[in-house]
């Protein structure tokens, strides 16, 4: 492990900047100039997205992980019908383009904690869909082996932290990876979301806070939905774009159409290479609606007709669809080929969660505390 | 051995566990430059710069929660509440985060919280609370309340050994004016270990903290009386080491639980419960709890005075007993 020289040109820099620069320049001069939030633009040519690095088979795949999503979120939809899910069921319905390029932008070293409507980041990760829909329904195949539900799961070897329902907890420790990664000199990134609803609560502000001041390779996704649970954003917060907040906390913010899978993964991609050089935080607000209510159990009545609507028309699977047939030249017998893979995958998923037992009851006090071998052994300097 | 203050001995201990493991580094309010609002972490950001003894922003939530990610990426986190007052501040990370985290998810936080605690010096309602029990009722957290020197030292080495959150309550009141010998190399004192302070027979008088030092003016004064107390220093409230004191119990057949922390539910009626439910049948007396009231922590001297029990409060309680 290697640790920063004390005297290492960035510690210098930062002392500098620290101590005599803002002493001389006055407590009204700014470490980082930035100016004001930035509106993503779209991708708008196959040689764009080749500009961020990604091939016609990078694409395809992304589309892929889109159709699976929705997939075992439509899956999940009848298990709980049926009563084979325990507890509540959420979806993403609306956020699969934003997930997934999100899941695809990282780097296999970087970590990320996704949230409730992020399905797409764990299969653009890796995880397995058996064992999602083994998740749902409390089955000792999900990650969390049925001590929790639902969304609440990540699978930690794939570089993803399990969430808590009380958001924006998870904001803190993304910033603590990324303190870590900066500590350790490691050129790793964090990638923490939040929702709008979550915007209000004070950890958003401490994380991005306590990030900004030490300029940590961590970016910051808003998935702004429109509603937490029936709350719509005018009670939530009063400027006009949750990613101005970027301002303030002294890093960029950026505005991005969540319902369009290459905008959100270019400004990710931007945003991860830029911490992973030293350029400090970035706040993306992934702009989509949730197309259904807050869970199963909520009918988002309170959520204007027109709304709905217009985000239907801008569903982000036919968006990236028709993206794909006019840029790629994505073929109907692809598409077929495509949707069929899809289906035959979400069948075998079904089979294996289905199979997977119920935990075992004698197993519920295991691992309250970890074993004292659980981690390695201390690392002499 | 070396003789040390109290709050040597943490100094001491932190230097030692950061020279031993790369990975062990400090967070919290002004703790690097300036050395810790009581001069704890003096100089150990000169020795291992800014990176491992990190100024944080006033930002209990943030450190706590940024503890648990860089834990989660490896590294061993130290954070420092400035007053164990303000943890309040960091509940959600401690308990919703870091506490269940390992049961839901199977990865270990080996994160520990200083938390300087406790009264005796007009810090008022909000610089001198002993928060322990409120945190005694979370599954996965761990909870030391070091009373010596020496303990502060090797329950410290335990706590960044351990791949559990813990608690480190460590008594302001007792920084400077505690002194005792400390082996000068490096050694743990096993979490959840009780240790006998004092031998007796005829009451049992399990205490930790700054009461450990009441109880030991109270027992001496009673030994002059031909009295004999067995003074039980808990050293670990969760988890605590209800063997030694169901087998003090079982030979003098009387308990007096005293601590710094409120009446109600307070660690003191899990103990009372556990030896009713356990040790009924050795008893010659009810257990009884000697705690501060049920009321804020006073700023006044008068009242604090009145608040936190005094030597002749546990002489009273002791004698009551006894008599019973």
């Amino acid at each position: 492990m290697h640790y920063p020289h004390p005297e290492s040109s960035r510690t210098q820099a930062f002392r500098w900047a620290r101590t005599g620069l803002m002493r001389r320049c006055g407590r009204i001069q700014c470490q980082r100039a930035v100016s004001e939030v930035r509106h993503a633009n779209p991708v708008a040519s196959f040689d764009e997205a080749r500009e961020i690095g990604l091939d016609r088979t990078d694409l395809v795949s992304m589309y892929r992980n889109m159709l699976l999503t929705r997939g075992i979120e439509d899956r999940g939809r009848t298990l709980f019908k049926q009563g084979k899910i325990p507890g509540s069921f959420y979806t993403g319905l609306g956020n699969e383009a934003s997930a997934v390029a999100i899941g695809s932008a990282m780097g296999p070293d970087d970590v990320g904690t996704p949230i409730q409507r992020n399905i797409g980041v764990h299969l653009a990760r890796g995880t397995q869909p058996w064992k999602i829909l083994a998740q749902y329904m409390g089955r000792q195949g999900g990650p969390s082996v049925g001590r929790d539900g639902n969304v609440h799961f990540a699978e930690f070897d794939l570089g993803l932290i399990t969430m808590v329902s009380h958001l924006p907890a998870m904001l803190p420790v993304a910033t603590g990876c990324a303190l870590a990664f900066r500590i350790r000199d490691e050129q790793r990134v964090a990638v923490g979301w939040f929702g709008d609803g979550s915007s209000a609560r004070g950890d958003a502000h401490e994380a991005m806070n306590l990030a900004g001041t030490r300029e940590l390779p961590v970016v910051f996704i808003c998935n702004n939905n429109h509603f937490a649970y029936s709350t719509p954003n005018r009670l939530e917060y009063a400027i006009e774009h949750l990613a101005e907040r970027a301002l303030a906390y002294g890093f960029d913010g950026v505005v991005v159409d969540g319902t369009e899978l290459l905008s959100v993964y270019r400004e990710t991609h931007l945003a991860i290479e830029k911490a992973r050089s030293g350029g400090g935080p970035t706040l993306i607000e992934s702009v989509t609606l949730r197309l259904e209510g807050h869970g199963v159990h909520d009918d988002a009545s309170y959520v204007p007709r027109e709304l709905i609507d217009e985000y239907r028309d801008r569903d982000p699977i036919d968006q990236f669809h028709r993206w794909l047939v006019e840029h790629v030249d994505f073929t109907p017998d692809e598409q077929r080929e495509l949707e069929s893979a899809v289906k035959q995958a979400l069948n075998e998923a079904l089979k294996l969660a289905e199979a997977s037992p119920e935990p075992n009851a004698d197993s519920l006090l295991d691992g309250v505390y970890a074993a004292r071998d659980a981690l390695e052994a201390p690392h002499f300097s | 051995m070396a003789e040390r203050t109290y709050l040597e001995a943490i100094a001491e201990s932190l230097r030692t566990e950061m020279q031993r493991d790369e990975r062990v580094f400090l967070i919290g309010q002004d703790i690097g430059a300036y050395g810790g609002a009581f001069k704890v972490t003096n100089g150990l950001q000169e020795t291992f710069g800014e990176w491992r003894v990190i100024d944080a922003p006033l930002s209990e939530t943030a450190i706590v929660g940024g503890c648990t990610g860089a834990a989660l990426m490896g590294l061993r986190p130290v954070a420092e509440m400035q007053f164990a007052d303000f943890v309040s501040c960091a509940w959600d990370q401690l308990v919703t985060v870091a506490a269940k985290q390992h049961w839901r998810a199977g990865t270990p936080v080996p994160i520990v919280i200083r938390l300087p605690s406790g009264g005796g010096f007009a810090g008022g309602p909000f610089h001198s609370q002993n928060p322990e029990s409120s945190f005694a009722h979370v599954p996965g957290l761990k909870i030391v309340c070091p009373a010596t020197p020496s303990d502060a030292k090797g329950l410290l080495a335990s706590a960044v050994d351990d791949p559990n959150p813990v608690l480190f309550f460590e008594h302001k009141h007792l920084y400077r004016r505690i002194r005792g010998d400390v082996a000068e190399e490096r050694f743990t004192v096993p979490i959840g270990t009780a240790r006998l302070e004092r031998d007796g027979d005829d009451v049992t008088l399990v205490t930790w903290g700054a009461m450990l030092h009441v109880a030991i003016e109270a027992a001496a004064a009673l030994a002059a009386e031909d009295v004999s107390v067995e003074i039980v220093d808990l050293r670990s409230i969760l988890p605590w080491d209800s063997d030694a004191v169901l087998n003090s119990v079982r030979k003098t057949s009387r308990l007096l639980v005293l601590h710094e922390d409120t009446y109600t539910a307070g660690f003191g009626a899990e103990i009372l419960a556990t030896v009713a439910a356990e040790s009924f049948e050795y008893l010659d007396a009810p257990p009884q709890r000697l705690t501060a009231p049920d009321c804020p922590v006073p700023l006044a001297p008068s009242l604090e005075r009145r608040f936190l029990p005094q030597v002749e409060d546990v002489l009273h309680a002791l004698r009551e007993l006894l008599a019973y």
